[in-house]
């Protein structure tokens, strides 16, 4: 058996590692604490603890068999959906509105998932923020993050 | 004789046109979800949560009930047609309905898959009228020592016994539990683990998790591995009637099936895996023409089939006398009926006889829908299978950001959603269970409370737990579950070690 380290299980480990000790960090800067038996701090110190050992387990597990190795991902896919996710949140940070952040989205999870249509999927894109919109609007009387296309649907 | 009087006022609200209209809209989406690849019956209800909190209580839940027996029957036909289960609950369809569409008997498959469905949901609703108020009598009598004891062993089978892995099913458990800590703690007022951010103070959403595990994770995952070339869709070949030695050879695998489904459901061990495995491997062993197993024996479909449905009508059993989620499906529609105020328990069915009975009725109804939908209609929902895949996941993502944007457009809770969708992505690349981390959100703050409430009548006596017989047997049984697959994988490894 090779001694090669598992990064991935290395990784998790410390990160979990890394959770339990700012889990620990908040709970002891609590100050009111409970008449009887427990109080708002031993939650925190059992997910604590199991998240030490949880930890510990996958630090002895990177030296061991390590986590199941996956398959290459296609990183460019995921950089477009990640994109799309980010142009939503930034419209909807801006003032953009629903519609536009929508049309953001749907186009380019599709070109994520291999579609080389974007102006066409950008026009689907609107006209499904647009439909929905209306639909929630009228129907489920939610309103939807209005932007400059919202006002002049409204 | 109070069941049955609670049961017909039941089907007096099932029977109401919008509650119908409701459950009509649950089994369709139900069916459809499952027949699509990739999203099941739990990433469908939530996202329907935040559509529908302003929408009638009853028949939200019915309509999300129907999802749920909608969703196990769908799965079966992308099972039978596709070789790609369409939810995990579907895996042991898959492995001798494939092999039967492909001999040219996909049509028996899918009927023999439809109607056992149908058998087992109906026993098992039946079983699950007349199960809850029986566990509502004794729930009653529950401390909150007991309820504590009952979540520990939640959480044990459900991360824990069943998965590939019990380290990864507990990071992912623990991990929602962190997640639960976030925000108020309710008995003193104090702030914990907010950083300061004030849109965390009311803790993490159960609904923004689920959507983000669940929906943006598996869009991520399926696009990273796009590549992949698609499966065949096997056309439908000759007749979908049974014939008179199908029948004869399916009736008593549905029997057997439902059997297994419905007390494992409704344990509080989770999932529709174990009992459909289970059933598949008697039926193999059962059959009378063993040769047949593995290229297309029509018991093994109609065992598991019969398995997972019963296995959705039992887990309602916990979830609406106990208040207890055993499966991802089930925590997300414990959310859904927090979102209307409503706690299930022994308490509901007191207090909401209506509502619960109305529910459990319309589960009966459902099956006739379901039954009706998925034999005639087959063909619709074959071509649903066509959809091209970037637009199905490019709608699903419009789909999830839209219930987040219409509750809680702000910054923050987008990018929880983003951060959590790319967590599930990681979660399931490197294989750990997501359905753990959503009941640990769910239950970590529960199973706080309730351990608190015990120590204050206790006054902060521990021992409580444990000189209490009902919470210490379960707390033992939860012991077991824990060491249970440790030992069991030591025995392995020391047989491995003598062959």
């Amino acid at each position: 058996m090779s001694r090669t380290i598992d990064r991935p299980a290395l990784v998790v480990g410390l990160l979990l590692l890394a959770a339990a000790a700012i889990v620990a960090f908040d709970a002891s800067r609590q100050t009111i604490t409970s008449n009887y038996g427990v109080g708002p701090t031993a939650m925190p110190y059992v997910v604590c603890a199991g998240l030490v050992v949880l930890g510990l387990a996958h630090l002895v597990v990177a030296f061991k068999e390590g986590l199941p190795k996956p398959e290459v991902a296609d990183v460019r896919a995921l950089l477009w959906i990640g994109g799309g996710l980010a142009g939503l949140i930034a419209c909807i940070a801006l003032g953009g509105g629903f519609i536009i952040a929508t049309a953001i989205l749907f186009s380019c999870t599709a070109r994520g998932f291999g579609r080389d249509a974007l102006p066409a999927d950008i026009a689907i894109g609107l006209v499904l923020g647009s439909a929905i919109y209306l639909l929630f609007l009228k129907l489920l009387t939610l309103s939807l993050p209005a932007g400059p296309l919202e006002r002049l649907l409204g | 004789m109070d069941t049955l009087l609670s049961l017909a006022n039941g089907f007096s609200v099932a029977f109401e046109p919008s509650k119908l209209l409701f459950c009509l809209i649950g089994v369709f989406l139900g069916t459809a979800v499952g027949v699509l690849p990739g999203i099941g019956p739990a990433l469908t209800v939530a996202l329907l949560l935040p559509v529908t909190f302003k929408l009638d209580p009853a028949g939200s839940l019915i309509m999300f009930a129907g999802i749920y027996y909608g969703g196990m029957y769908g799965g079966s036909t992308t099972a039978i047609l596709l070789n790609a289960p369409g939810e995990s609950a579907s895996l042991a369809t898959a492995l001798e309905g494939s092999k039967m569409a492909k001999a040219g008997r996909g049509g028996p498959a899918l009927a023999t898959a439809a109607i056992g469905s149908f058998v087992a949901g109906l026993i098992a609703t039946i079983g699950l009228a007349f199960l809850a108020p029986w566990l509502v009598e004794l729930a009653i009598k529950f401390g909150p020592w007991d309820y504590f004891a009952l979540m520990i062993v939640a959480f044990v089978t459900v991360s824990a016994t069943f998965g590939d892995s019990p380290l990864r099913g507990l990071t992912s458990l623990f991990l929602g539990m962190l997640l639960g800590l976030v925000g108020i703690d309710k008995l003193t007022g104090q702030a914990r683990l907010t950083f300061g951010v004030p849109e965390l103070l009311n803790g993490i959403e159960v609904t923004t998790l689920a959507v983000g595990l669940f929906a943006v994770g598996e869009a991520f995952y399926v696009a990273s591995k796009r590549w992949r070339e698609p499966e065949e869709i096997i056309p439908i070949k000759g007749s979908l009637w049974m014939t008179k030695q199908d029948w004869k050879r399916s009736w008593a695998p549905w029997l057997r099936g439902t059997a297994y489904g419905f007390p494992i459901g409704a344990l509080p061990a989770g999932g529709a895996e174990v009992p459909t495995f289970l059933s598949y491997s008697t039926e193999k062993k059962l059959c009378k023409y063993p040769e047949e197993f593995g290229k297309g024996a029509i018991e093994g479909v109609a065992g598991p089939e019969a398995a997972n449905n019963a296995s959705a009508a039992g887990t309602l059993v916990p979830l609406l006398t106990l208040g207890l989620p055993t499966s991802a499906t089930a925590a997300i529609m414990l959310a859904g009926f927090q979102q209307y105020g409503l706690n299930p328990g022994p308490l509901l069915f007191a207090e909401k006889p209506d509502l619960v009975w109305g529910l459990i009725a319309s589960l009966f109804v459902a099956n006739v829908m379901l039954v009706i939908l998925n034999l005639p209609l087959i063909g619709l929902w074959v071509r649903l299978l066509a959809v091209p895949q970037p637009w199905l996941y490019a709608g699903i993502l419009v789909f999830a950001t839209m219930g987040t944007l219409a509750v809680n457009p702000s910054p923050v809770e987008l990018g929880m959603l983003f951060l959590f969708g790319y967590l599930g992505y990681l979660m399931r690349r490197y294989d750990y269970p997501v359905a753990p981390m959503v009941v640990g959100l769910i239950l970590g703050p529960m199973a706080e409370a309730q351990l608190r409430r015990a120590l204050q009548i206790s006054l902060g006596d521990p021992m409580i737990l444990l000189e209490n017989p009902g919470s210490a047997t379960l707390l033992g049984i939860a012991f077991i579950a824990l060491v249970a697959p440790f030992v069991m994988k030591g025995l392995n490894r020391f047989k491995a070690a003598e062959d």
